[in-house]
């Protein structure tokens, strides 16, 4: 077995060789990432013949695709902006907490299945409090006479995602946020301390100056998020193209929507640029604020 | 002798002070920056109650009697008791599709990203940057946005591999990639998997051996984690499946909860709870590997 044995250096082997190794992976992401990415994109500069065309693209100046955008953007500013506060709070909340205790496990298992894997089951969920016969909605007709939709059927409608959303922007800010907190130095509250700060120094001029980035960076990262969540819109809406994922929705099960073809296609475009430049804005932030990090 | 066994207490403080290594503890020692007791209490509570409300009214509604009023489990018994009017076959279409879906897209992503990341680790230390940027790409493009372009490929895969539900596993190992290569390259980084490389190379085993006997064992907790993760972003998933008209138990709820939405809640509620185990497992195995490195 020993005798014979391949070359004992793990480095002899051809970087040609290793390089073709990586060659199921990089085919599998070429076919189901980047080919989609690129048709998405794509599709958008063609016509249904399969010319090329500007048509779809200009559709994207269309005031109502353009209004459909930003729509879009300030419910995903609205709901970043609150998700950080609200979320950071907690996050204060948190500190001094055992990193590997089961209370601390238990949060992050909750944020995770309420920021990630939430959806569908988020929007049944405030159907079920705050619908029109919802658990809520009763309660406070039935108590004080208040109808909590005497200016309209506001949940299933655009003001009607906010809360849903911050249902899941909020734990997604605990699961950014919260290893960012817990990575400032105890000695730095110890030098706060020595030079006799108090609490409210130590934040104003340690905590959060240093925390800047970070919550820029969690900021950003939740506005992408929001911007790019579809599905508890869609339980939660079943008609109507209000923001950018619906209306994608929209193009996708109809020819041509707002008079143009492939619309889809443009949609995405406009959609996979907003979220590039915040992703590069997000890693921007994010190495600035993992530097003093360790 | 005397004094330490007549004053136990002294001894176990002093013991005591050094053996507190970890952050969050240290942070008592130094200067309290934390939240006061009642500031932690009001804060969490005032958060279970904003979060928790919804989903409490999602569990009462499973209970409620209908328009008699009142709390009845007759729901839960239709559910259990096998007495399941038409209205909800979708959902165990739904859900057998999503737990087939669930397994193809594990298998999958570990016999893509397992080998190819220990590839990129031992071989072409370059190119980790690169692997890095592109498996969190799918966090940059929207699967609303990506569903796009999906579609023309996925009309090419029903040709090849037929139209069953569990295809779109392709697409949702491109989804799940983000969290399965956070997860065990965590688990690559903490065993040096460079120097068990060669170390099992210079005793003489074989490349397949030291995959099978060395590498493998030792990133199972990675391999672990980004299985359950990849579970449960695969049992929540809605845009994909429902853009692209296939079933799966996210699809099938909306469409029951039409009907009948105390089933669908009752499925919902349970999805939740099972997602929630999943997580909370998943800190439990990364919480272990933590305490036993360090």
């Amino acid at each position: 077995m020993v005798t014979s044995g391949p070359p004992l250096s793990t480095k002899a082997k051809i970087p040609g060789g290793a390089a073709l190794g990586l060659l199921p992976f990089g085919a599998y992401v070429a076919i189901f990432l980047a080919i989609p990415t690129l048709l998405a994109v794509g599709t958008g500069f063609t016509t249904k013949s399969g010319g090329f065309t500007l048509d779809s693209v200009k559709a994207l100046g269309d005031p109502v695709v353009v209004g459909t955008f930003w729509n879009s953007a300030w419910l995903s500013a609205l709901t970043a902006v609150l998700g950080v506060t609200f979320g950071a709070i907690i996050c204060y909340a948190l500190i001094g907490m055992r990193p590997d205790g089961t209370f601390r496990n238990a949060i992050n298992a909750i944020s995770g299945v309420l920021a990630q894997f939430a959806g569908v089951p988020l929007a049944f969920a405030y159907i079920a409090a705050l619908g029109l016969n919802g658990m809520v909605t009763l309660f406070l007709k039935d108590t004080w006479g208040i109808n909590i939709y005497s200016g309209g059927t506001w949940l299933y409608q655009m003001p009607g995602l906010v809360l849903p959303y911050m249902a899941f922007q909020i734990p997604l800010m605990v699961i950014v946020f919260l290893p960012a907190l817990e990575a400032l130095r105890p000695q730095w509250a110890e030098a706060n301390a020595t030079l006799g700060g108090t609490r409210f120094t130590y934040w104003t001029r340690v905590g959060l100056p240093v925390l800047v980035p970070s919550l820029i960076g969690s900021l950003l990262l939740l506005f992408a998020n929001a911007f790019s969540a579809y599905a508890t819109a869609a339980a939660l809406i079943s008609q109507g193209s209000q923001i950018v994922p619906l209306q994608i929705r929209a193009a996708l099960s109809s020819e041509t929507v707002l008079g143009h073809e492939n619309l889809a296609g443009a949609l995405a475009l406009g959609m996979i640029l907003t979220m590039v430049v915040v992703m590069s804005l997000y890693s921007l932030a994010d190495r600035r604020s993992t530097r003093w990090r360790r | 002798m005397t004094t330490l066994t007549d004053s136990p207490h002294t001894s176990v403080d002093v013991q005591d002070t050094p053996r507190l290594p970890r952050r969050g503890a240290t942070k008592h020692h130094g200067a309290d920056v934390g939240p006061s007791r009642t500031t932690r209490v009001v804060v969490l509570s005032i958060a279970a109650l904003f979060l928790g409300f919804p989903l409490f009214a999602l569990g009462a509604f499973t209970v409620r009697g209908g328009l008699k009023g009142g709390v009845t489990l007759g729901h839960w018994h239709d559910l259990f008791g096998g007495e399941l009017g038409a209205s909800s076959g979708p959902l165990w279409t739904g859900l057998q599709n999503s737990l087939l879906l669930s397994v193809v897209t594990v298998v999958v992503m570990l016999a893509l990203l397992v080998p190819t990341m220990i590839l990129v680790r031992l071989h072409l230390p370059r190119l980790e940057k690169t692997l890095e940027f592109v498996c969190l790409l799918p966090l940059t493009i929207p699967a609303v946005a990506l569903v796009v372009g999906l579609a023309p490929v996925f009309s090419v895969v029903a040709r090849i591999f037929g139209s069953g539900s569990w295809t779109l596993a392709f697409a949702y190992v491109i989804v799940t990639l983000p969290y399965s290569y956070r997860a065990i390259q965590a688990n690559l980084v903490a065993v040096d998997v460079v120097t068990l490389a060669e170390a099992a190379r210079s005793l003489g085993a074989s490349w397949t051996a030291t995959m099978r006997d060395v590498l493998l064992p030792n990133l199972r907790r990675g391999m672990l984690a980004a299985s359950f993760i990849s579970i449960a972003v695969v049992l929540g998933e809605f845009t994909i499946a429902s853009l692209l008209s296939r079933t799966n138990l996210q699809t099938a709820l909306v469409l029951v909860s039409k009907r009948d939405p105390y089933i669908s809640n009752i499925v919902v509620l349970m999805s939740l709870l099972f997602a929630l185990v999943l997580l909370f497992a998943l800190g439990r195995v990364g919480t272990q590997s933590r305490r036993s490195r360090s």
